[in-house]
């Protein structure tokens, strides 16, 4: 079923890869519905499937068999081109390991995506909201991991992007500076309504979410609803 | 096999695309060295085998005549180890199915036995019976450019009368290894043959009998030959003696030897440049390959290898490609070398074709490849063998970057990003980028020289066969002749004009240095034989005073206003102090000019001349050919725009066969190069495509970043090209410099846009070919890495 009210849509998703001559079953019949503006953490040890599902979700990959709805646009069914401008004008991705383009400044890595994005904010209100105004021009070598992470996230969401893929954006950072880029990430969630999907090992984040999704073997093992939600700040591991 | 060494064939495998394009340079290097220095050991080795088994004389001289008593007395000059007077003379031929007239050589073969001197090589037929009267031997250059057969005949004006020349057997001499007529600078081997009688023939043709009018000796071995000559000179002054030289001196000697000269210099040149750029670009590959295998080196240094091993490793992978390179140039060099050779054995005649493979060069182009590519990969390397394990398991840290020159200098604000990712990614490793764009202005370079080359020969046919040299037919009479000869030659049909020359053979000596050559005694005004200034304006001769071109002025160091001695080595052999008057810059030759006038009065001679230059009317051209062959006072004739085709034919065909070579490597570079710089940007850069289309670039725009650059590189490359191109031509210049042939500087615009456009052209395909990995990059397989 295809909703006005669901930002993606997943039925009977399957993924397998041919590593070689083996067949990983890396999905195997997801169902899904993400709300818009819901932040939902997704859990599950190494080899679950929730990379592989993130990934499908943003376009980057095309499932083996199943339907993924981006709104009324049928990703299943998407050729490479319109995917990639489906990346461009709705989704925004932060990664474990930043991937900024070391030879921009951060507001240049923004700039990055502002430039061939519909109705951005400017780069310096992106860092901004990530807390880096005062390093706009520096390069990702003259920054921390926490701060790189930062740049990554404020890349994602300069582009007012309707969801925000985030895998495992703490998962190289220490606690501290983890908490503080899922502060950022909160913030933009709450302040911009972005549906946010974060991709991690660390069950405590799930604290912190609306929905906690549980990936286990290419399932879906538990999907629970979050009454209360603690605040980031809270959060400790 | 040891498992680090099935980690290293197998990469190698893996990046075959590119190990191959580093391995074709090389294998271009050593093909070329192979290949010259090959033709070079045939051509010296087949010339030292000729020269010594068939008595290829030391010193030659020619006179007017003397007695065969004289022999003897030659015989006794301390130093002479041998000699063989002959009869020597040059007859003007009818050849069947030329319509040109020809001319011929005709040499004695002693009565008593093979020359002693000179020996002949009979290849077909036989040798002439000494009793018969029209039988000769013919060179088998002009056999074959003729199409003759055993038993034909040639007509030839001998001594005022035209009669048959059968031939009975063709043959080569040591002598003639390039026929090329004397006075001419361009082998023509079908309107010039070398003939051979018995002397006893030739005696009585040429009213010879027990004289000689030609001398060559050899000298005992260490003997010095300028004694010799002075005393032999000396010897021979009172019957008209020419003056003697030595091989340095003979046309076919010299031809030979300049040509081994100029292979040295291209079994140098060329494989230089192509081991230098498979050097540097196995550096940058290597390098940066060690620098991608980061986390590999530390792995492998944790598990207990020690450094040596971890960097005989990779020098390894380096020495493999060199190896298979050579492997495969040696391969293309001697097959290439075997045809290089073939091609010329037809124009230089040698007994026999003995051509192998030469083992020795073989084994030093593969210890330089090996050289070349240990150097190249030694830097590289080094590194890995320096890098901590602890501080290898990390990650690299981002490169640190910095603005661009061009955005510090204010112009950042239009700069798109994509394009600012590429200005500070070159900035950041200067060395590379630079070494990847003088790799690529190596190929433009290559192209460049391999048009100049023809740019050069046509500018220099131009100039010398068509701006200066403007007469159809130039004939050479066997006498001095008085003025009045002209209206003969004038009245030929077919002739509008003629302009007489006096031609002298003289020794020219300024200080301790002398020349041999002729002095040409011109009238004024003059239409047809043409000097020509800096600017390619005619020029008259000044009243008084010689010309020299400016070879001949550098071979004598003299310059204007000097005096030189020329000592004349004809007639009454006058010495006279003559002052320069002017210098010219020609292509061709070492020429002396004088007026005619002059020159008479230096000879103490009333008006005369021996030769001249004719305007022809086409139409009547046969007809003209026609009485020339009959004409008893015509030594020889000589038709311009025949000796041009001949030359362009063998000559530019040869340099077709080069051409394409040329072009071939120069694209060998081009791919070598820039396939291996794009791909390892690619690999490098894979992380930062990879997010760029994940952000939403869309391939096309992605490719900028990775091929932005390269358009960088390749604008720097094709102007530096042309640079270095032009630099190597100028060397060329110098280096292939001949009395016969100065290379004139010349390069047309169209050859450095041929360049850049062959090199461009190679440069986007090998673009392209990588750009469709960027289309099937992994996305997802990139990111999820660490590193």
């Amino acid at each position: 079923m295809v909703s006005e009210t669901f930002v993606f849509t997943v039925e009977g998703l399957t993924k397998v890869y041919s590593m070689g001559e083996v067949q990983v079953h890396a999905l195997r019949g997801v169902d899904l519905q993400l709300e818009a503006g819901e932040f939902t953490v997704l859990l599950g040890p190494s080899g679950s499937g929730k990379s592989t599902l993130l990934n499908i979700l943003g376009g980057l990959d095309l499932p083996t068999s199943g339907r993924v709805h981006f709104q009324q646009q049928d990703l299943s069914k998407s050729s490479e081109r319109s995917r990639t401008l489906f990346r461009r004008f709705n989704v925004g991705f932060v990664f474990q390991f930043y991937n900024l383009i070391p030879s921009l400044t951060a507001r240049e890595n923004v700039r990055l995506v502002t430039e061939i994005a519909r109705d951005p904010m400017t780069p310096e209100a992106a860092l901004e909201m990530v807390d880096l105004s005062d390093r706009l021009d520096h390069f990702p070598a003259q920054l921390s991991g926490g701060q790189q992470q930062r740049v990554a996230i404020a890349r994602g969401i300069a582009k007012r992007p309707k969801v925000l893929l985030c895998d495992e954006p703490t998962g190289a950072l220490d606690a501290a500076t983890g908490i503080a880029v899922l502060a950022a990430i909160e913030r933009i969630n709450q302040q911009l309504g972005t549906t946010t999907v974060v991709i991690t090992h660390n069950a405590t984040i799930g604290d912190m979410a609306d929905r906690v999704v549980t990936m286990r073997d290419g399932q879906i093992a538990t999907d629970r609803r979050n009454d209360v939600k603690v605040p980031v700040t809270a959060l400790r591991w | 096999m040891r498992t680090l060494d099935r980690k290293l064939v197998r990469e190698l495998r893996g990046h075959a695309a590119q190990s191959a394009a580093i391995a074709m340079v090389i294998a271009s290097g050593v093909a070329v060295f192979v290949m010259s220095i090959s033709t070079l050991r045939y051509l010296s080795d087949a010339r030292d085998a000729y020269y010594d088994r068939y008595r290829f004389a030391d010193l030659f001289v020619s006179l007017k005549r003397a007695p065969m008593p004289l022999e003897k007395r030659i015989e006794a000059i301390d130093g002479v180890a041998t000699v063989q007077t002959r009869i020597v003379a040059q007859v003007n031929l009818d050849v069947p199915g030329l319509l040109e007239p020809a001319v011929g050589q005709l040499i004695s073969l002693p009565d008593d036995g093979p020359p002693r001197l000179n020996a002949v090589h009979l290849r077909w037929g036989r040798m002439p019976e000494a009793d018969r009267a029209e039988e000769v031997l013919v060179s088998d250059a002009f056999f074959e450019a003729n199409r003759l057969a055993l038993g034909d005949a040639v007509s030839a004006v001998l001594n005022g009368r035209l009669q048959p020349l059968r031939i009975v057997g063709v043959a080569l001499s040591p002598e003639y290894v390039l026929q090329v007529r004397p006075g001419e600078i361009l082998p023509d081997d079908r309107r010039f043959g070398i003939f051979w009688m018995p002397r006893r023939q030739m005696e009585a043709v040429f009213d010879m009998d027990g004289a000689f009018n030609n001398v060559t000796l050899r000298l005992l071995r260490g003997a010095r030959p300028e004694p010799v000559i002075e005393e032999l000179d000396g010897l021979l002054a009172a019957f008209g003696g020419g003056g003697a030289f030595g091989r340095d001196q003979q046309v076919s000697a010299r031809f030979l030897d300049d040509e081994i000269r100029q292979l040295r210099a291209t079994g140098l040149i060329a494989p230089t440049v192509f081991l230098g750029v498979a050097a540097f670009l196995l550096n940058i590959v290597l390098s940066r390959r060690i620098a991608l295998q980061r986390t590999t080196i530390a792995a492998l240094k944790a598990i207990g290898y020690r450094d040596r091993e971890v960097g005989w490793h990779y020098l390894k992978g380096a020495l493999l490609i060199a190896a298979l390179g050579a492997a495969v140039g040696a391969v293309a060099g001697s097959w290439m070398g075997s045809g290089l050779a073939r091609l010329y054995a037809q124009f230089y005649r040698f007994p026999s074709f003995v051509y192998q493979a030469d083992f020795r060069v073989i084994v030093l182009a593969g210890a330089i490849s090996l050289l070349a590519a240990g150097g190249g990969a030694w830097r590289a390397v080094r590194g890995a063998v320096r890098l901590p394990p602890a501080e290898a398991m990390r990650p690299a840290p981002p490169s640190a970057y910095r603005r661009s020159l061009l955005e510090r200098l204010g112009g950042g604000r239009w700069l798109p990003l994509p394009l600012r990712i590429v200005f500070r990614g070159l900035e950041r490793r200067p060395v590379a980028a630079a070494l990847s764009s003088v790799g690529m202005a190596f190929s433009v370079a290559v192209l460049v020289m391999s048009g100049f080359t023809n740019d050069a020969l046509d500018f220099l046919i131009d100039f010398e066969f068509q701006r200066a040299q403007r007469h159809d037919v130039q004939v050479t009479l066997y006498e001095v002749t008085s003025p009045s000869a002209r209206f003969d030659l004038a009245h030929l049909p077919g002739v509008q004009a003629v302009e007489q020359y006096r031609a002298v053979p003289v020794k020219l000596r300024h200080q301790h240095r002398q020349h041999r050559t002729a002095i040409l005694g011109l009238n004024e005004p003059r239409d047809l034989y043409r000097l020509l200034d800096a600017a390619g304006r005619p020029i008259s001769l000044p009243p008084a005073g010689l010309v020299l071109n400016d070879k001949l002025a550098r071979i004598l160091n003299v310059r204007l206003g000097q005096t030189v001695t020329v000592e004349v080595l004809e007639g009454g052999k006058p010495v006279h102090e003559v002052r320069v008057a002017r210098i010219i810059k020609q292509y061709a030759g070492a020429n002396a000019y004088m007026p005619l006038q002059q020159l008479n009065r230096l000879m103490r001679e009333s008006d005369a001349f021996n030769g001249a230059y004719l305007a022809v009317d086409e139409r009547h051209r046969n007809e003209l050919y026609d009485r020339l062959k009959r004409t008893p006072k015509v030594a020889s004739v000589s038709i311009k725009q025949a000796t041009i085709s001949q030359f362009r034919d063998t000559v530019a065909a040869n340099q077709n066969t080069m051409q394409s070579f040329t072009v071939f490597f120069a694209a060998v570079i081009a791919v070598g190069v820039v396939y291996n710089t794009v791909r390892l940007s690619l690999e490098e850069r894979s992380r930062e495509l990879a997010t760029l289309r994940v952000i939403g670039f869309t391939t096309r725009e992605v490719s900028v970043v990775l091929l932005g650059e390269l358009v960088v590189l390749t604008l720097l490359a094709v102007p530096l090209g042309w640079g270095i191109g032009y630099g190597f031509c100028a060397a060329m210049t110098t280096g292939f410099e001949t009395e016969m042939f100065r290379i004139p500087l010349v390069i047309h615009l169209s050859t450095y846009a041929r360049a850049a456009l062959i090199t461009v052209v190679a440069v986007a395909i090998s673009g392209g070919v990588v750009r469709r990995r960027l289309d099937r990059l992994d996305l997802v397989d990139v990111l999820k890495s660490g590193e």
